[in-house]
């Protein structure tokens, strides 16, 4: 199942997924997951809904641990390090793999504020030292332009995309080696959804980007590799232009040409 | 048609009760204001009584009733909120929590009498407190602890699921998510109920009658282990116990317009500590 498609490529393996299986209490959500994300890519994360994919990608960051009753077997290693080991360190893996959610969630905070949350829990408390972050990771975010002159004000006040910008670049100031977006432009309009794929594109040199969506054009679009999920499995797992153009498998073919999902 | 008239009907019956209830209400409070206003007097606030109450101020009822609800809101407020912290973001749901909540609701429920005696047994008599402020603010919080975890709690579960998973995937732990990211918006939800629960406090008599109220006591006190005179316990002498209750009925209407305007300033206290919090975080 999992063909050594970075072998082929010559692309550096950074999250190496075996045998994940995982639990809602007795309901199984996730059969037998394998996979091996590549670093500095991007990688699609595709299947009609209740498929598994937002399960899978909370299971990167450990975000399912919040959800009572959930179990887990199998291993997902990042950079070689197993992060459901006992000693591993939940804090430091969500410093390094950063989230963005489907419904953008800006705390109700001054859009300084927002940016700088996590630096300044992380000890920075130099108020120069935030600036810069705050600018910079606003820049990375495409967004500084658009509220450099009002960074005092609520983040509430932006619109849905700048928001959704906002989350991306909160996650950004944290200095993350993997993003992951869950249908991170589900709720935004056709402009926003341009500019957050744009700003996908410019992140992909840096970071390992993991996205999940529902658009499959979009995935045609921005990845470089996808995955097919249905019912809680991985149907197929390759780089985009082979899925969209050949897939291997019929339910692969049948979900991307529309005939079901 | 049929179903028309009875649509009127209920709109009738429903606006009618409403006003019932603005009446009955209004006609207490005019009837205590009309009666209280000629008492009370820069004399009637700041002196000691005399004569048992027949002359004199209310000055040490006053306080005794300030410094009962100070002590009130020390004690309960930090016990009410850090339970309802742990109930809201700790406690996994299940059969344990299930039980401390029915049990903070059948407490919520419980006669404030069976406080006053509990009050008694625990405080005045085994912890051997004796009738002091520190027995009566004891039992007085656990009377209206049910109230403030209550509300607290309720302010809690209103703050977005969101706002905590996105601190959470920040890389904040458990506990600076709740500290960041959850009370800030939450505190000024958990104080408003909080201080009307300890405003009906200031107004109660039975849980202070067997635990710290005096009857009779022309001075301040000198340490939480003294007794005080209390407004709504000084108003209950007043009124059934002195001899010749018809004669200081002007004292009574005083006491009881002084303590509904002092519970009146504790929840407007309440409402303008939200407005000013509020304006600092909404979402």
């Amino acid at each position: 199942m999992v063909e050594d498609v970075h072998q082929l490529s010559g692309l550096e393996t950074k999250v190496e997924v075996t045998n994940l299986n995982f639990y809602y209490g007795t309901v199984q959500a996730l059969f037998d997951i394998s996979m091996n994300i590549p670093a500095r890519q991007v990688t699609a994360l595709i299947g009609p809904s209740g498929c598994g994919k937002s399960t899978f990608l909370r299971t990167l960051n450990r975000m399912n641990d919040i959800i009572d009753g959930t179990r887990i077997d199998g291993r997902v290693q990042i950079d070689g390090a197993d992060i459901y080991h006992n000693g591993s360190n939940v804090v430091a893996l969500r410093k390094k793999v950063g989230m963005v959610f489907q419904k953008s969630n800006p705390f109700p905070k001054t859009i300084f504020d927002n940016i700088a949350y996590s630096p300044r829990l992380h000890g920075t408390k130099n108020r120069h030292a935030l600036t810069e972050i705050v600018e910079r990771s606003l820049i990375r975010a495409a967004l500084w332009d658009e509220v450099k002159d009002r960074l005092d004000r609520s983040a509430l006040d932006l619109s849905g995309g700048q928001q959704q910008r906002l989350c991306i670049a909160r996650a950004l100031a944290v200095d993350p080696e993997i993003l992951l977006l869950d249908e991170p432009a589900s709720a935004l309009d056709p402009r926003s959804t341009a500019r957050v794929e744009e700003l996908i594109t410019q992140l992909r040199n840096d970071y390992t980007i993991i996205i999940v969506t529902h658009n499959m054009q979009q995935a045609a679009r921005i990845s470089d590799f996808t995955s097919f999920f249905f019912e809680g499995r991985q149907i197929e797992f390759g780089t985009t232009k082979k899925i969209f153009t050949t897939p291997r498998e019929k339910q692969t073919e049948d979900y991307i040409t529309g005939r079901f999902g | 048609m049929k179903t028309k008239t009875s649509e009127r009907i209920i709109y009738w019956l429903m606006r009618g009760v409403t006003y019932f209830i603005v009446l009955v209400i209004a006609y207490i409070i005019l009837d205590i204001v009309w009666n209280g206003m000629p008492t009370i007097s820069w004399k009637f606030l700041t002196e000691m009584p005399r004569h048992s109450g027949a002359e004199g101020g209310i000055f040490p009822a006053i306080i005794g009733t300030l410094v009962l609800v100070i002590g009130t809101i020390v004690v309960a407020l930090p016990l009410g909120m850090a339970t309802a912290i742990y109930l809201s973001e700790y406690a996994r749901r299940g059969r344990f929590t299930g039980t401390i909540r029915l049990a903070i609701m059948t407490l919520a429920g419980v006669p404030s009498i069976v406080f006053g005696l509990f009050g008694l047994g625990l405080f005045v008599i085994f912890l051997h407190f004796g009738a002091s402020i520190i027995a009566g603010a004891l039992t007085l919080a656990c009377l209206i602890l049910p109230t403030i975890i209550v509300s607290s709690e309720e302010a809690l579960l209103a703050v977005p699921k969101s706002l905590r998973e996105g601190s959470l995937a920040l890389g904040a732990t458990k506990w600076e998510t709740i500290r960041t990211n959850v009370l800030p918006y939450a505190i000024p939800g958990m104080l408003t109920g909080s201080i009307l629960g300890i405003g009906r406090a200031a107004g109660e008599t039975a849980p202070i009658l067997l635990t710290v109220a005096a009857f009779y006591l022309p001075e301040l006190p000198k340490s939480i282990f003294d007794q005080v005179m209390a407004l709504p316990y000084h108003l209950y002498v007043l009124a059934t116990q002195h001899p010749d209750a018809a004669k200081v009925r002007p004292m009574q209407y005083g006491t009881a317009l002084v303590l509904i305007g002092l519970v009146l300033a504790v929840n407007l206290s309440a409402v303008l500590i939200r407005a000013r919090i509020r304006k600092k975080y909404r979402w």
